[in-house]
């Protein structure tokens, strides 16, 4: 193939790439947007294999074909609450990837042509791309840990771990500047000066990774996660610069762009600033309360799953909020033939209220109910439906807790005071379904728990949701 | 504290202002005493014994009851035959009443209350705000006139409200229309589709449009623009051209309709006369009107309150006591008002008047032998939910445009930092300008642009699909394979070779793997 006939196909993939993250708009779109990022990633694999310079073919398939089994079994297989883990894996995986690209592109012959600059630009490209893939690579291994339970999701703090983080990042600088100074490897490949700077420089980044992420606790994991989409992208690019490649540099900055924007709306949900997220640790924000938090007092007034059958088949319209609870319990299944069951056979209006930060990943709570065959018109965003409480009869939270905390709206001294919440107290009724009268990820005491119009629904989501079932059928 | 809790005496009253279950919540919860009198809650079905199992005390006599600290009944004070003596002036000095009051009728009562220096809260004066919402007993109330209107038209009606096809015939669905979707009428709405009716409503305030097809009925429009969206949620008077417009329509409707219940109602006014003789007139024989503004003159040109009447073989129902009609309800549910109230109140240990609330002060027509009502007019109260989505009205001109543009600015952007960051990054692309080579420079503009292809993409992405968007710009992101691709073709030992292999492979996972799982994802979107 020509240099230009690759270009083109470059530039084929890029479009499809772009069409494909446009067409993930809406759902109708979503599943053309997906298909267009294969034939993208397709085209673009052809045109590279069949780039001049690239005979080592048995390599290739070698390494491809394992791959893809790999990935395709990881796919198959995973259930839909350990999506946040893969999510996150595969993150490490593109990390560790720009990291092997950089090592081997600063070990690989040279271009002769380059200029002096030409070569520290892509010198200072190496270690950037290097820099960037060791943190999410090691990053994402945290995180995955951290969803799956091998780690405990409590923020790690040690103390001065700013100064720590700081000191980190100006080793690496230095040992960067170090880095150039030792030049390139030689033509002919020997063992270049500046491999042993970029070595510890790794090795650094990868404990800033792993240190990062540890300090942020697992409410906080769907910033830290779409944070860390964020960076492979960047990585990507990084790769793209030492490369020369465009199409890498297109896709990379798509990516890193698309993950930024989810980390802003992550954070703006929880009215926290990004920074105060990624330094980690709750209630450490530069903002500190200026004064005791209000003690709730009140009496909790239990339920039972007959009542709250009966209050569902008075009420006409509910309305549903999930959390991490649900997918805890995995309720999902059960919720939605109860789901079912109230608005085809009892005309029940029933909706469902996402939070933007419900569940571990964005987007978390919708994933499941799609895969509990719940549709999707009738699961809204917390802005669609904030409006309509006083008009709703029953409210059922299943397994949330700050999201449904009026302390945020109400008290200025609340750690999550200014978040926006889903004001289900507003309406007629609400039901707890809670495990114990435990405080959230926040540590925060919920009034709503205490209010008139509120019951609580103790015991494990999956089986009171399976007895509503019972009950509802009967 | 003691609270009384009188037996009603005016005629045809069944209600009375507790039930065994709010008695047990006022002594339990609120640390009060309760002295019921003896048969109050027999007509409402609730016996003595019940309330004494309770913990009330039963008193014979209506004066041990009312000079008790607080007294709660349904009806206004009135006359009492039994004792010879009004009831108003039975109370004891500093004490409290709780009842409806309609303090702008009422005004001998009000003098009487003042005279005998106590504290009088009208239920029926509670601000319609979502706060007070769980003590409107005129809400409570109102839902329950709305139902028992539709059993009382079932009642006079000789059809099946539901259509049904049987062996001996097909019977047609009853035609309900509803005037006025307040409380009351939406209530209506929904027993009447309860009993399988086909339900039309009318409103003046298009924005309750939506309220009326969540029951499910169908909401009629006069093709005439006037919003009669009045103040607090309730409706306003309208222009004689709707008025005109609105009565063709009912005229139009009385042809086909089997049922009207008419609920209009705009406060401290006559009832709006909508239904006129001609429309009754035009109504097959057979159908019913149920009125219930008969109280306030009726919203129907033949209604007689209080009775029924036949005109030309339409039945027009006046009750005026839907809600006594539905006894044991009604009590619960006002009880359950005076206790919310009662919390208000700060209940006996803290129970005291905090005319700074919106709520206590919008109801208390005497304080202290004074008559303090109607409260001062503050901003209109927050419209009732479900109206938010009117469209906000356009703000004024300013006054002053220039200065509040400024202002407005300031607090929009602060002012400090936006440029620095432009400068910034201007500073930043002239270093790179100035130092960078023509082939960085192409590459840089590609990153660039890309950036704010991806900026404006992303944000269009629904929130509900973000997690297949992380794992498709997660595959997506796997194009760093391209990077090991072009690295692998040299000698298969050099270091070089091996990393870019091992590149490959982790990145082809994650292609695979991140594509493979959105498709399964996208899969089980549906509608």
């Amino acid at each position: 193939m020509t240099e230009s006939l690759i270009t083109v196909s470059y530039i084929a993939a890029a479009i499809l790439f772009i069409l494909s993250l446009g067409g993930l708009s809406s759902q109708e779109t979503a599943r053309r947007g997906n298909l267009y990022g294969i034939l993208g990633m397709a085209i673009a694999l052809v045109a590279t294999a069949a780039t001049p310079g690239v005979t080592g073919y048995a390599m290739l398939a070698g390494a491809i074909i394992p791959g893809v089994l790999i990935g395709g079994f990881l796919a198959q297989r995973v259930a839909m609450t350990a999506m946040p883990e893969l999510v996150a894996i595969l993150h490490s995986f593109v990390g560790l990837a720009a990291v092997l690209v950089g090592f081997a592109s600063y070990l690989g012959p040279q271009d002769a042509s380059m200029t002096a600059v030409e070569v520290t630009i892509h010198e200072v490209e190496i270690f950037i791309g290097v820099f960037v893939g060791a943190i999410t690579f090691t990053g994402s291994v945290i995180a995955f840990a951290k969803l799956r339970g091998s780690i405990g999701g409590k923020p790690f703090i040690i103390p001065a771990r700013h100064a720590i983080n700081a000191g980190m990042v100006i080793g690496s600088v230095v040992l960067g500047y170090m880095f150039l100074d030792a030049g390139h490897a030689t033509t002919d490949g020997g063992n270049p000066g500046g491999l042993m700077p970029l070595l510890i420089m790794t090795g650094i980044a990868c404990v800033l990774g792993v240190h990062m992420v540890m300090a942020i606790g697992g409410a906080d994991m769907p910033v830290v996660v779409s944070m860390l989409n964020s960076y492979s992208g960047w990585a990507a690019a990084a790769a793209g610069f030492m490369l020369s490649n465009d199409l890498l540099i297109i896709t990379g900055a798509l990516v890193g762009s698309s993950g930024a924007i989810l980390s802003y709306i992550m954070c703006a949900a929880m009215n926290r600033s990004f920074i105060s997220v990624i330094l980690g640790g709750f209630g450490s924000d530069g903002g500190a309360p200026s004064g005791p938090a209000k003690v709730v007092e009140g009496e909790a007034v239990p339920t039972d799953v007959e009542k709250v059958v009966a209050d569902m088949k008075a009420a006409k319209s509910l309305i549903i909020i999930p959390g991490y609870g649900m997918a805890v319990a995995q309720a999902q299944h059960s919720l939605s033939e109860v789901v079912k069951i109230l608005r085809k056979e009892l005309k029940k209006n029933v909706r469902f209220g996402i939070h933007p930060v419900a569940g571990r990943l964005p987007g978390h709570m919708n994933v499941l109910l799609a895969e509990a065959n719940v549709p999707y018109d009738i699961v809204l965003e917390m802005d669609e439906l904030n409006d309509d409480f006083p008009d709703t009869d029953l409210v059922l939270v299943i397994g949330a807790n700050d999201i449904v905390n009026p302390s945020a709206l109400d008290d200025p001294n609340s750690p999550i005071a200014g978040m926006p919440v889903l004001e289900c107290w507003k309406s007629t009724k609400t039901v707890v379904m809670k495990r114990s009268m435990g405080t959230g990820y926040a540590g925060v005491q919920n009034p709503l728990f205490f209010k008139d119009n509120t019951e609580m629904l103790f015991g494990d989501a999956k089986k009171n949701v399976d007895a509503m079932l019972a009950e509802i059928r009967k | 504290m003691r609270i009384g809790i009188p037996k009603e005496i005016y005629e045809g009253e069944r209600r009375v202002a507790a039930t065994p279950d709010t008695v047990r919540r006022m002594i339990k919860k609120q640390g009060f005493m309760v002295v019921v009198e003896s048969g109050a809650g027999v007509l409402a079905s609730y016996p003595d014994s019940a309330y004494e199992e309770a913990g009330a005390t039963i008193v014979d006599m209506p004066s041990e009851v009312w000079n008790c600290d607080i007294v709660a009944k349904v009806r206004p004070p009135q006359y009492h035959e039994g004792t010879g003596q009004e009831e108003a002036e039975m109370l004891a000095e500093g004490s409290t009443l709780i009842s409806f009051l309609w303090p702008a009728e009422a005004e001998a009562t009000i003098k009487m209350l003042e005279g005998r220096k106590v504290n009088a809260i009208a239920m029926d004066q509670v601000p319609r705000i979502t706060r007070a919402q769980k003590l409107d007993a005129l809400s409570s109330m109102g839902n329950i006139a709305g139902y028992r209107a539709v059993v009382e038209a079932a009642q006079q009606f000789g059809r099946f409200f539901t259509g049904q096809i049987t062996a001996a015939g097909k019977v047609p669905p009853a035609k309900v229309l509803v005037i006025g979707a307040g409380v009351a009428g939406l209530a209506a709405i929904g027993a009447a589709r309860g009993l399988g009716a086909i339900v039309r409503a009318f409103d003046t305030r298009p924005v309750v449009k939506e309220q009326v097809e969540s029951m499910g009925a169908e909401f009629l429009e006069v093709e005439f623009e006037e919003d009669g969206t009045g103040v607090g949620g309730y409706a306003k008077v309208m222009s004689p051209e709707f008025i005109a417009a609105e009565m063709a329509l009912f005229l139009e409707q009385a042809k086909e309709v089997d049922i009207i219940i008419t609920t209009a109602l705009i406060p401290g006014r006559p009832a709006p006369l909508l239904v006129k003789k001609e429309a009754v007139e035009a109504m097959r024989p057979g159908s019913v009107i149920v009125d219930l503004a008969a109280e306030r003159g009726g919203n129907c040109e033949v209604t007689k309150p209080g009775e029924v009447i036949d005109h030309g073989g339409v039945k027009i129902i006046g009750y005026t006591d839907l809600p006594s009609r539905l006894p044991a309800t009604s009590s619960q549910l006002y009880g359950t008002n005076i206790c919310h109230l009662l919390d208000d109140l700060g209940k006996a240990e803290g129970f005291k008047f905090d005319l700074e609330d919106e709520v206590v002060r919008g109801c208390l027509v005497v304080h202290e032998g004074e008559m303090i009502w109607p409260p001062p007019k503050k901003d209109p109260p927050p419209q009732k939910s479900g109206e938010a989505a009117k469209p906000a009205p356009k703000p004024e001109p300013k006054p002053e445009p220039e200065v509040e543009e400024s202002t407005q600015e300031a607090a929009n952007e602060p002012p400090a930092q936006i440029p620095w960051a432009l400068i910034g990054t201007g500073v930043a692309l002239l270093g790179i300008g100035l130092g960078a080579p023509e082939s960085f420079l192409s590459h840089f503009t590609v990153f660039v642009l890309a950036i704010f292809v991806g900026w404006q993409l992303i944000w269009n992405v629904s929130p509900a699909l973000h997690t297949p968007l992380m794992s498709v710009t997660n595959a997506v992101s796997g194009i760093i394979i391209i990077g090991g691709m072009l690295q692998v073709s040299g000698s298969p030992s050099s270091a070089t070779v091996i990393l870019g292999a091992l590149a490959i492979l982790v990145a082809t996972i994650n292609i695979a793997g991140g594509f493979l799982v959105t498709q399964r994802m996208l899969q089980m979107f549906r509608k």
